[in-house]
C-alpha cells in the first residue's frame, strides 16, 4: 500500500521538480532536489504566444465556475420540483432522469456539433457551459440529499407566511442544500475542467481554448525540440490547482464519492 | 373552504412543471435534438471531400454495413484489452486494499490520509496526466534514465514503439486514476455488512481468507457487479489518455486506437454519415449497460443491490 501512495504521488513529484529546472539540466539527467528554474520556466511559458496557457486557464476557469454554478443551481431546482410538489408527470419525469443516468454524452456528440453550428454557437465557451443545466447524476445527489433533509412541512410554513414560491425555494431550500451544493459544485467544477471531448469539437481559435485543448495543442507540436523544463512547466497549471482544491476540501470530497458514486 | 384548498393544490403543480422545466428544455435542446440528428444522418450518405460536401443521399443501412467491414471492430478489441489491462488490477487491488482497511485487527494508522492520497489521480486532468506520462516516458525521459543509472537496463526503451508498451502505459494510467475511486466504493460496501456477521464467523473458527472470500465477496457482489458495469461504460467511452498519449494516431501500428478516438477522427473529417453510425453503434450498446445499471439500482432487487446502494449511501454521508 505505501508502495502504491508512493507511486500516486512519485509522478507529480517528478513533475514539480522537472518544472523547476532548466532545458540544458533535464538533458543531462534526473534530479531529486528542486532546481532554480522555475522563473525563468514560468516566464517562459506566461510569455509564450504559441501557447497561451494563461489566456487558457482563465477559460477553464470561467467555462467551469459557471458550469459549477448552473448546474448546481438548475439540478437543486429541479430536484425540489420533483421532490416537493405533486402534479400528474413526477413519475414519469424522474424515472426519465434515472433512465439518462450513464448515458455517454459522446453518441450525440455528431448532431450536437451540427446543432450548435446551426445556432451559431459554434466556436465560443457557451455550448460548454449551458449544456450542463441538465445533469441527472447531480440531479440523483440533489435528490436523496432533499429527501434525507427537508421537511416538507417548512415549505408549508413557508407558504402559511406568504412566501412566494420562488422566494421560499431561494431563500428556505437553497441554504439547506448548502453541503450538497458544495460538494456537487466541486466535482462538476473539476469534471469541467478536466473535459477535453466535447471543447476539443467545439473550440477552433486559440484565444478561447481551454487547458486541455491546450496540452493536446502540445502533444501535437513537434516535441523533440522544445525546452523541457517549459513543457513540465505547462503541464504544472492543469494539475495544481484541482490538487490545491482537493487537499483543502478533501474531507468533503472523500464524503461525496460513495454518495454521488452509487449512481453513477 | 375545500374547494379553495383544491385549487391551491393545482396552483402548486404548475410550480413543479415550472421548476422542472430548465432542465428537461436543456436536455431536449443539447441531448434529445442531437440524438435524433445523430440517428437521422446514419441513414445518409454525408461527408465531405476537399470542400465540396457530398450528401445527404439517403442510403439506408449502408453506412453501417461499411464500419462493419472497417476496423471498426479491431477498436472495439483494442478498447476491450485496454479496459482489462486497466481493470483487473483495479478491482483486485482496490478489494485487496478494501479489506485491509476496513478489518479491525490491522488498524491502519493515517487511514484519512491513505484515502486522500489513492483519491488524488482520480481528479487528475486525464489529457494533462497522459501528456506526463509521454514525458516521463519518452525516450529522455526521467523513467529511463533512472533506470538506466539504476542499472535495470542497459540500452533506452521506447515505449511509444511497442504495442505492448503503449497498451500497459494507458492501462497503468487507467489504473492509477481509478483504483482510489473503486477502493472508496467497495470500503463502504465492506463497512456496510454487519460486524455481527465477521463476529460469528470467527467464533466458528474462519480464518481471514476464509472470512474474505466466504462473508465478504458475496455480501458485496451487487456492489462488485454495480462497479464492473459503470467501469464498462467508463471503457467504453475511453478516449483522452490514448488520444493524447498517441497524439490521436493510435500507434503503433493503430493497436491502441479507441471507439470513440475513431467517431473523434470521423468528426474531425466531417465524415458525419458514418460517425452517425458509429454513435448509433455506441448508443445502443451503451443503452443496454444503462438500463442494467437502470435495473439494478431502481427495482426492487432480489439480489438486495438498492439495500447495499442505499447502505452505501449512508455510510458515504457521515
Amino acid at each position: 500500500m505505501i508502495i502504491l501512495s508512493f507511486l500516486c504521488l512519485f509522478f507529480f513529484y517528478i513533475l514539480i521538480i522537472n518544472a523547476t529546472h532548466s532545458h540544458a539540466e533535464l538533458q543531462r539527467g534526473f534530479y531529486a532536489l528542486p532546481g532554480t528554474s522555475f522563473l525563468k520556466n514560468f516566464n517562459s511559458v506566461a510569455n509564450n504566444g504559441e501557447f497561451p496557457m494563461m489566456r487558457g486557464v482563465l477559460n477553464s476557469l470561467i467555462v467551469s465556475g459557471s458550469c459549477a454554478a448552473i448546474c448546481t443551481y438548475f439540478s437543486a431546482l429541479t430536484a425540489y420540483g420533483i421532490y416537493a410538489y405533486d402534479f400528474k408527470l413526477k413519475k414519469v419525469a424522474f424515472t426519465f432522469i434515472m433512465m439518462i443516468l450513464v448515458m455517454p454524452t459522446q453518441v450525440t456528440a455528431m448532431g450536437f456539433l451540427r446543432l450548435i453550428t446551426k445556432m451559431g454557437m459554434y466556436d465560443s465557451l457557451l455550448p460548454l457551459i449551458i449544456p450542463s443545466i441538465a445533469s441527472p447524476a447531480v440531479f440523483y445527489f440533489m435528490y436523496s440529499y432533499l429527501e434525507s433533509s427537508l421537511p416538507l412541512s417548512l415549505v408549508e410554513a413557508a407558504r402559511i407566511d406568504g412566501s412566494w414560491e420562488f422566494r421560499t425555494f431561494n431563500q428556505i431550500v437553497l441554504p439547506i442544500m448548502k453541503p450538497a451544493m458544495a460538494v456537487q459544485a466541486i466535482f462538476t467544477f473539476v469534471g469541467s475542467w478536466n473535459n477535453y471531448f466535447v471543447p476539443a469539437l467545439v473550440i477552433q481559435s486559440k484565444d478561447k481554448m481551454t487547458v486541455p485543448i491546450l496540452i493536446a495543442l502540445l502533444r501535437g507540436a513537434d516535441y523533440m525540440n522544445r525546452d523541457m523544463g517549459k513543457i513540465y512547466m505547462m503541464i504544472l497549471p492543469a494539475i495544481v490547482p484541482i490538487i490545491l482544491v482537493y487537499l483543502l476540501l478533501s474531507k468533503y470530497i472523500i464524503a461525496g464519492v460513495t454518495l454521488g458514486g452509487v449512481k453513477g | 373552504m375545500f374547494v379553495q384548498k383544491k385549487r391551491k393544490l393545482v396552483n402548486y403543480a404548475k410550480w413543479g412543471y415550472i421548476f422542472i422545466l430548465p432542465f428537461f428544455a436543456s436536455f431536449f435542446i443539447f441531448s434529445f435534438i442531437p440524438l435524433v440528428d445523430t440517428i437521422r444522418y446514419s441513414f445518409y450518405e454525408y461527408f465531405r471531400s476537399g470542400i465540396k460536401e457530398i450528401g445527404p443521399n439517403f442510403i439506408g443501412m449502408k453506412n453501417y454495413a461499411s464500419l462493419l467491414q472497417s476496423d471498426m471492430l479491431k477498436y472495439a478489441g483494442n478498447t476491450l484489452i485496454l479496459w482489462v489491462i486497466g481493470f483487473i488490477p483495479q478491482i483486485v487491488i482496490a478489494l485487496t486494499l478494501a479489506s485491509w482497511f476496513v478489518d479491525v485487527r490491522m488498524k491502519i494508522r493515517c487511514q484519512q490520509f491513505f484515502k486522500v492520497v489513492i483519491y488524488l489521480p482520480n481528479l487528475i486532468m486525464a489529457s494533462a496526466f497522459a501528456m506526463l506520462f509521454f514525458t516521463l516516458f519518452s525516450k529522455t525521459g526521467p523513467v529511463n534514465s533512472i533506470l538506466m543509472s539504476l542499472g535495470v537496463i542497459s540500452e533506452v526503451i521506447d515505449f511509444m514503439r511497442t504495442a505492448l508498451g503503449v497498451r500497459s502505459l494507458i492501462g497503468t494510467m487507467n489504473f492509477l486514476m481509478w483504483f482510489g475511486n473503486t477502493t472508496i466504493m467497495l470500503m463502504a460496501a465492506i463497512m456496510g455488512i454487519s460486524p455481527d456477521i465477521f463476529e460469528a464467523s470467527e467464533i466458528d473458527g474462519c480464518n481471514s481468507v476464509q472470512r474474505f472470500f466466504r462473508i465478504t465477496l458475496p455480501l458485496i457482489r451487487p456492489i462488485l457487479a454495480y462497479t464492473l458495469i459503470t467501469s464498462i461504460i467508463g471503457g467504453l467511452q475511453m478516449f483522452d489518455v490514448p488520444q493524447i498519449l498517441t497524439n490521436g494516431q493510435g500507434n503503433p501500428d493503430r493497436t491502441s486506437m479507441t471507439l470513440i478516438m475513431f467517431l473523434n477522427s470521423h468528426l474531425r473529417s466531417k465524415n458525419y454519415g458514418m460517425a452517425g453510425a458509429l454513435s448509433v453503434y455506441l448508443f445502443i450498446v451503451s443503452g443496454i449497460l444503462c438500463f442494467i445499471v437502470y435495473k439494478m439500482t431502481n427495482d426492487n432487487d432480489p439480489d438486495g443491490s438498492k439495500a447495499a446502494a442505499r447502505a452505501n449511501k449512508k455510510r458515504g454521508g457521515r
